[in-house]
């Protein structure tokens, strides 16, 4: 087995224009880039030698509104061979796709459709974006911090009536013209 | 009365999920001709755990795709999250994998700690593992009796069930509640155990090792459940790397990958315990890892116990840790605290980080966003079943329904860990 090589210096020496900003807090290391080349950075980074991220641990969004451009997304790759994490970061706005993984990792499929779902980022080349935990016909997206927070009454006993009468499915009696 | 025929007309406009012509290209072209069949299995079906909705394309009794739809328990607790203190949003996280619930406390807790640094004391440290192996154990219980029904050993999940409650009783005796008992806090744990917790748990090891071998009895005798488990649904071990399968369902196929090893948290690297790892990647070695698992556990809550520091079960840096009851009576700083603590939260510094832990069904991972705030900017969780319902259309392709349900029963699916 190679020996683990440094994440950083590969990146840079690979890929000199695609990496942003390095970022190292709480003793994890976060990499931003360039939001096109997410792809090539992270199939360089699941193959070669000494680095070996071959497990993508997850992928999740954040949105920073009102900042611009607005939406992060998070990708977490994991090295089993060299035991290590790694955050590869990249910053889209509403409308421009960010490039999919799911040619490299078929795991990157549900997340990603999550993020549609949730942030409404859109993924280029993905086979299958459709909404996965909110309903085809739902407006807006939940997650974005823009998207206010609902609740819906609790009906107990007392106050079944007054909140059932509210319901969508409540049908009133047309209004005769007569009276 | 006769209907003409003509007249009964199919709302294709408002298929279930949209029109059916969104799944040009995961459905295959043979569906929309007519060729194959499209069966609703879910999302009321017995094997289905919960509230899961597959669409299967069914040549005979070939499934020639499966497309599964989840999302009918999401209740949005991400987002709801965002709107509650770190502390208040701990009961929340309760509430996703309910079978295993100081799991996802552990996963949410450990990321605010690795945020505020702050130092947990061993007796808690040793608290937090005591719980996370007696719940992976009620875990893998329920998962082996519910099982065992679906592939026809039916008196397996009476019995299970019968020690998963002794379990849960542990688990009430310390936190208050069954289930969702919300007792890993940051810092430390709630509060400390009762003196009849450590002879109570004693007790239930002892009974449980002789259960276990009742249980691998109970289902290895049976001709059914051996003949359904053997050689299906087998996944390798690259296939399940590429897709995200962690847990005993990756140890199945072979790769030697636990969190508590590889990143110990807790104090894990303490304990003496093995990994069971598979050969096959089929569903009877997922079944053996998930049992020789539950050894384990009890190997490590042994050990917890027989080596259990004294001490605080909190730490006492008061700018994250509220003070003690006691302290409040007679201190006015301790009051502030307490005040501050309850009211306004606390204010973890700007960052994120990830942290990953061993659940019961695979790696948890908790992304946890803070910008400075009381409130948590933007809290995911990694499931682990999630990735598993996703990787199950690549998994059964090919299969008939029957070996469906032994792989849909063999990745141990919790659909609230999944919709969150």
């Amino acid at each position: 087995m190679a020996e683990p090589v440094d994440v950083v210096e590969a990146l840079k020496a690979e890929f000199p224009d695609a990496v942003e900003d390095v970022i190292e807090e709480f003793g994890e290391l976060t990499l931003v880039v360039k939001r096109e080349s997410v792809p090539e950075i992270c199939k360089f980074l699941r193959d070669a030698d000494g680095l070996r991220f071959k497990m993508l641990a997850d992928i999740t969004g954040v949105d920073y509104y009102p900042q611009n451009p607005r939406f992060a997304v998070c990708y977490h790759l994991y090295s089993l061979d060299f035991n290590r994490v790694v955050r590869i970061k990249t910053y889209t706005d509403e409308n421009t796709p960010v490039p999919t993984l799911t040619d490299l990792w078929p795991a990157a499929n549900w997340p990603e459709r999550e993020i549609y779902d949730m942030f409404g980022v859109r993924f280029e080349g993905h086979p299958d974006l459709r909404r996965l935990l909110m309903p085809p016909n739902w407006e807006g997206h939940p997650l974005r911090k823009d998207y206010p927070l609902g609740d819906e009454p609790t009906q107990f006993s007392f106050n079944w009536r007054r909140i059932d009468a509210g319901k969508p499915y409540v049908v009133r009696p047309p209004e005769s013209d007569s009276d | 009365m006769e209907v003409e025929l003509s007249e009964v007309k199919v709302e294709s406009e408002h298929f279930w999920w949209g029109s059916l012509e969104d799944l040009r290209g995961v459905i295959s072209d043979r569906a929309f001709k007519g060729e194959t069949m499209l069966l609703h299995m879910g999302p009321q079906h017995p094997t289905t755990h919960g509230v899961l909705h597959l669409l299967l394309e069914l040549d005979g009794e070939n499934v020639v795709n499966c497309v599964p739809d989840i999302g009918y328990l999401h209740t949005g607790i991400e987002k709801t999250m965002e709107s509650k203190t770190y502390v208040r949003a701990i009961p929340l996280t309760d509430r996703m994998d309910y079978l295993n619930p100081p799991a996802n406390n552990l996963a949410y807790v450990l990321a605010i700690e690795k945020l505020i640094g702050i130092e947990v004391p061993p007796r808690a440290q040793a608290l937090r593992v005591i719980f996370a192996e007696l719940m992976r154990i009620a875990s893998h219980l329920v998962w082996i009796g519910i099982f065992g029904l679906d592939m026809g050993a039916m008196s397996m999940m009476l019995y299970c069930f019968r020690e998963r409650e002794r379990i849960l009783e542990l688990y009430e005796m310390v936190a208050g509640q069954r289930m969702m008992g919300t007792y890993i806090r940051p810092g430390g744990v709630w509060r400390d155990v009762p003196e009849e917790f450590f002879p109570a748990v004693r007790e239930f090891l002892d009974i449980f090792r002789h259960k276990l071998d009742d249980y691998e009895r109970l289902l290895r005798r049976n001709p059914i459940w051996e003949e359904r488990t053997h050689g299906v649904g087998v996944v390798s071990a690259d296939e399940a790397i590429a897709l995200g399968m962690t847990g005993p369902c990756l140890r199945a196929s072979g790769v030697n990958w636990d969190v508590r090893k590889a990143m110990p948290y807790c104090g894990y690297e303490q304990y003496e315990f093995d990994i069971p790892i598979g050969e096959n990647g089929d569903v009877y070695d997922r079944y053996w890892c998930r049992f020789r698992e539950m050894e384990q556990s009890a190997r490590i809550i042994k050990q917890a116990i027989d080596n259990m520091p004294d001490g605080p079960v909190m730490s006492d840096d008061r700018k994250w840790v509220p003070p003690p009851k006691s302290e409040i009576g007679h201190s006015m700083e301790s009051l502030i605290h307490h005040f501050k603590y309850w009211t306004e939260g606390i204010r973890p510094p700007k960052g994120e980080v990830f942290v990953m832990i061993e659940a019961a069904r695979g790696m948890m991972g908790c992304y946890l966003a803070s910008d400075g705030g009381p409130h948590p900017y933007r809290v995911h969780f990694r499931q682990p079943t999630y990735m598993h319902i996703s990787a199950l259309p690549h998994i059964v392709k090919g299969m008939i329904i029957p070996d469906l349900v032994a792989v849909l029963g063999s990745i141990d699916i919790v659909l609230g860990d999944v919709d969150r």
